[in-house]
């Protein structure tokens, strides 16, 4: 072993390097989470954490348990397809509530909330129902519109223009 | 313990259900939702779109996006004659609050709903020095908040203009496709307030989606095919002068 006899200085250096590297381990043990890696270059956990975050929109299919007499009205006319909480706001806090009575949703506004989406506009679908301002002659559109659920006239009565 | 033949045979299958169940490790936090059963994307009809903003509002609130920042938002398009290829495009407040009405009878104009594309190669991704953000195994791109320094790497190396740093946070955020609903079943916050139905949420793993049939039968596109990016927000009726 005389070969090692002069390299004492190299050994220390070669303990140290040890040393640090195990130091390196253990920090890393301590600071990595235990998900990282699990699916790629990233915490795994994350995935789950971004998955626990709250609802505030309950889904149409909540609100169709208890208001299935409103989908029964809203199917067949124009509104079929326009989801409970596109005109009703989030309703989660409502829905998801142990007594939905104690958060009664604010009704909407009709005379502020139709033309949101039927103000008429060159930009939007030709078939698209769109009314200009002197439609209404300044009325609410439940007016007329009486059931906003389904909201055709079937009467052939006077009428706005369109 | 001495047991005889009969007790070894009888423990057998106990043991082998116990080691099962001790090799499966724990079972996933969500048990009815596996990650590697969904592939998600989302289809969006543009001749659907009357530029409402309900979209806009809903992802507002659902994902309590801070003001003037949009996950989700609403590009008009005017196209006339004379400027094909440089279309005049308005996004006031990302269609918030709607669109002014148009008055202007030349052209053609139509609305673009955007949103992440959730690429499934994507560039934001491979720019994260920390690995803050990255695609889940179901397709989604994901910001983890935790672990984002906010350096904005991802937000110039989104193509679509996608992203941006949360002012209080001062971390990336984007769209999240709603993963804390969609992984409950629900649509996305967008998806469900939309009044005509221009934008839908598939999931292309799944063979029951309406997706597959609609893809074959229609005129699809994604949005900067040229860069390669494996988007996966599909537009229909999109029209060549939208970038």
């Amino acid at each position: 072993m005389n070969s090692f006899k002069n390299a004492g200085h190299l050994l220390r250096f070669a303990g140290l390097f040890v040393i640090a590297f195990v130091l390196f381990l253990v920090i890393r043990h301590y600071y990595v989470p235990k998900s990282f890696g699990q699916y790629g270059h990233y915490r795994g956990d994350a995935i789950k954490d971004d998955a626990a975050r709250p609802t505030f929109y309950a889904g149409h299919d909540t609100c169709e348990t208890c208001h299935a007499d409103i989908a029964t009205k809203k199917s067949g006319g124009p509104h079929a397809h326009v989801n409970c909480e596109a005109c009703h706001g989030p309703q989660a806090i409502h829905a998801l509530a142990d007594d939905p009575t104690a958060h009664i949703p604010v009704k909407p506004d009709s005379a502020t909330l139709c033309i949101k989406c039927h103000a008429a506009s060159l930009a939007k679908p030709k078939k698209f129902p769109q009314v200009n301002e002197d439609h209404s002659m300044g009325m609410p559109c439940i007016t007329c519109h009486t059931n906003p659920h389904s909201p055709a006239i079937d009467t052939t009565g006077t009428g706005g223009k369109k | 313990m001495k047991m005889n033949r009969r007790q070894v045979l009888i423990l057998l299958p106990a043991a082998a259900i116990a080691w099962e169940s001790l090799m499966a490790g724990t079972p996933e936090e969500a048990p009815n939702y596996k990650l590697s059963d969904h592939w998600w994307s989302m289809l969006i009809d543009v001749s659907k779109c009357i530029g409402c903003g309900n979209c806009v509002r809903a992802c507002s609130q659902e994902n309590k996006v801070p003001e003037g920042h949009f996950r989700t938002w609403v590009e008009r398009y005017h196209v006339d004659d004379e400027h094909m290829t440089e279309p005049q495009v308005i996004s006031p407040n990302g269609g918030f609050d709607g669109f002014p009405a148009a008055t202007d009878d030349s052209g053609k104009y139509f609305f673009v709903p955007k949103l992440c594309n959730h690429c499934a190669d994507s560039p934001c991704t491979q720019v994260c020095p920390v690995g803050a953000t990255f695609v889940t195994p179901d397709g989604v791109v994901m910001v983890d908040r935790t672990y984002c320094l906010g350096c904005a790497y991802c937000v110039q190396a989104c193509p679509y203009g996608c992203r941006y740093i949360h002012p209080e946070l001062e971390v990336a955020d984007k769209c999240d496709l709603c993963y804390h609903r969609i992984t409950k079943g629900l649509t996305t916050a967008c998806c469900e307030n939309c009044p005509t139905a221009a934008r839908q949420l598939a999931d292309l793993k799944n063979p029951k989606d309406p997706i597959h049939a609609f893809l074959r039968t229609h005129n699809v596109q994604v949005l900067k095919p040229q860069m390669a990016t494996g988007a996966k927000v599909f537009y229909n009726d999109l029209d060549g002068s939208v970038h």
